[in-house]
């Protein structure tokens, strides 16, 4: 049976591993290689990179950053932060990154989805989409959650299908940081409408959270970040409580 | 021992390299008959469409040198499904190593790609899995597939069981991602480095 994925996502800036909460004031927890090595070994199904400070300056530190990655982990991985062009999606799979991400610059040119799937193949390009409740709708945001776009949520997240995305990282900035659970209305009303799968991403605190994005918010795999790194949530500890409840695990 | 790995327009194949790494495998990259005709293992990996890579198998002539190979081969993913007779992506003519056709994924309640890790049940003789164990886990992303027949060696069921394994006298082939299924994958890898 097809298992149902836990992803540690690491925040990367300068090369070592961050994270904020809502995106600000940001801790330091870790070097990146040896945590997600740890990661891999403890039960992770796949790896998320996010370069949360990509520059121009920082992409050779990230394409390194990825080969030593790709070295050390034998599960997948992904990258994201910052990637605009082909060239940037070529430099980071040939390092060795399974899948990239791409967020802000697929929302100004909508079209990048579409010249990326078609050179790389659909399987290796996530859309991450983060989104926030605002006036009683759904709207993309772009840039960490700061800037509001004109697009609805659900909108964009046929679009990124149709235009050839091979699964969405969907990231509610409502809930994200708050460790108050995933946002699964949002989450099961685009997982049911698409034939791609969904990450849910933003607002993991307990494992019972995981639970509800499974089931009720209809999502194919669940993403967190400092839960894991500070180890209030052990991946396999998740996974075997998830499996008792009826959730297909890899264990 | 020699490892050649076939270059061809499918994918990168990084992740496959850095997991021959890991081993302590040495490998060379290539699209050269000779060298890949001396090699004493030949990979056949790759990600990517049909008919694109059939094109430039036969532009290289490897189409043809493909089938002839003596060693042990093993082809992944989209490599797997170019050796066998046709595939139904853009309706491409393949090698046909094994003798099955590939056909697309239809549901209307699941998704479609296949993506994430799945479990695989060995079928009677299954060298790549020789100490594993009967059931494992490993990862898959892919929107067609092998039907099982005679020939299969390993079965996963996703909208129904399919191949995710075949085998027929030196060639092996696996549907998923071995080199990034982690402690299986790399078993399953160095069970083809020790035939």
């Amino acid at each position: 049976m097809l298992t149902k994925r836990i992803i540690p996502c690491l925040d990367i800036k300068e090369g070592r591993t961050v994270k904020g909460t809502n995106f600000v004031d940001l801790r330091d927890a870790g070097d990146p290689v040896e945590l997600g090595a740890f990661y891999a070994e403890n039960g992770a199904d796949e790896l998320v990179f996010l370069d949360i400070t990509a520059t121009i300056d920082n992409r050779k530190t990230l394409v390194e950053l990825v080969r030593q990655v790709a070295r050390q982990v034998n599960i997948p991985f992904t990258v994201g932060g910052g990637i605009g062009s082909i060239e940037d999606v070529s430099a980071l799979l040939n390092a060795g990154a399974d899948k990239v991400s791409i967020n802000s610059s697929a929302v100004r040119r909508p079209g990048l989805i579409d010249e990326l799937a078609l050179q790389f193949g659909s399987q290796c390009i996530i859309v991450a989409i983060d989104t926030r409740f605002v006036e009683g709708v759904d709207w993309v945001h772009t840039h960490g959650g700061r800037n509001i776009t004109p697009i609805k949520t659900i909108e964009w997240a046929k679009e990124v299908e149709q235009r050839g995305a091979g699964e969405i990282l969907l990231t509610s900035m409502d809930t994200d940081g708050t460790k108050a659970g995933f946002a699964n209305q949002l989450t099961a009303e685009i997982s049911t409408n698409a034939s791609i799968p969904i990450i849910a991403s933003g607002g993991a605190g307990t494992m019972e959270d995981f639970y509800d994005v499974f089931t009720l918010g209809k999502a194919d795999a669940g993403l967190a970040a400092s839960i894991f790194h500070f180890k209030e949530i052990e991946i396999n500890a998740l996974k075997n409580y998830l499996a008792k409840k009826g959730i297909p695990m890899r264990i | 021992m020699n490892i050649a790995i076939i270059k061809y327009n499918a994918g990168n194949v990084a992740s496959v390299m850095y997991a021959l790494d890991r081993i302590g495998a040495k490998y060379t990259w290539t699209d050269d008959e000779k060298v890949i005709q001396s090699a004493d293992k030949v990979i056949f990996p790759g990600v990517g469409e049909a008919s694109t890579a059939m094109a430039y198998l036969k532009e290289k002539k490897l189409d043809q040198l493909i089938p002839t190979l003596k060693q042990p081969v093993l082809a992944t993913c989209i490599g797997m499904q170019l050796l066998c007779k046709h595939s139904e992506e853009n309706d491409t003519d393949c090698m046909g190593v094994f003798d099955v056709n590939i056909t697309r994924f239809q549901s209307n309640t699941l998704k479609i790609p296949h993506v994430g890790w799945n479990s695989i049940k060995a079928q009677g003789e299954n060298d790549l899995m020789k100490g594993l164990n009967e059931t494992e886990f490993v990862y898959f992303v892919h929107s067609f597939y092998a039907p099982v027949y005679q020939d299969t060696s390993a079965i996963c069921d996703y909208i129904q069981p399919f191949s995710a394994m075949l085998q027929k006298n030196n060639f092996f082939a696996a549907q998923f991602h071995a080199e990034i299924s982690g402690k299986v994958g790399q078993k399953i890898i160095q069970n083809f480095l020790d035939l």
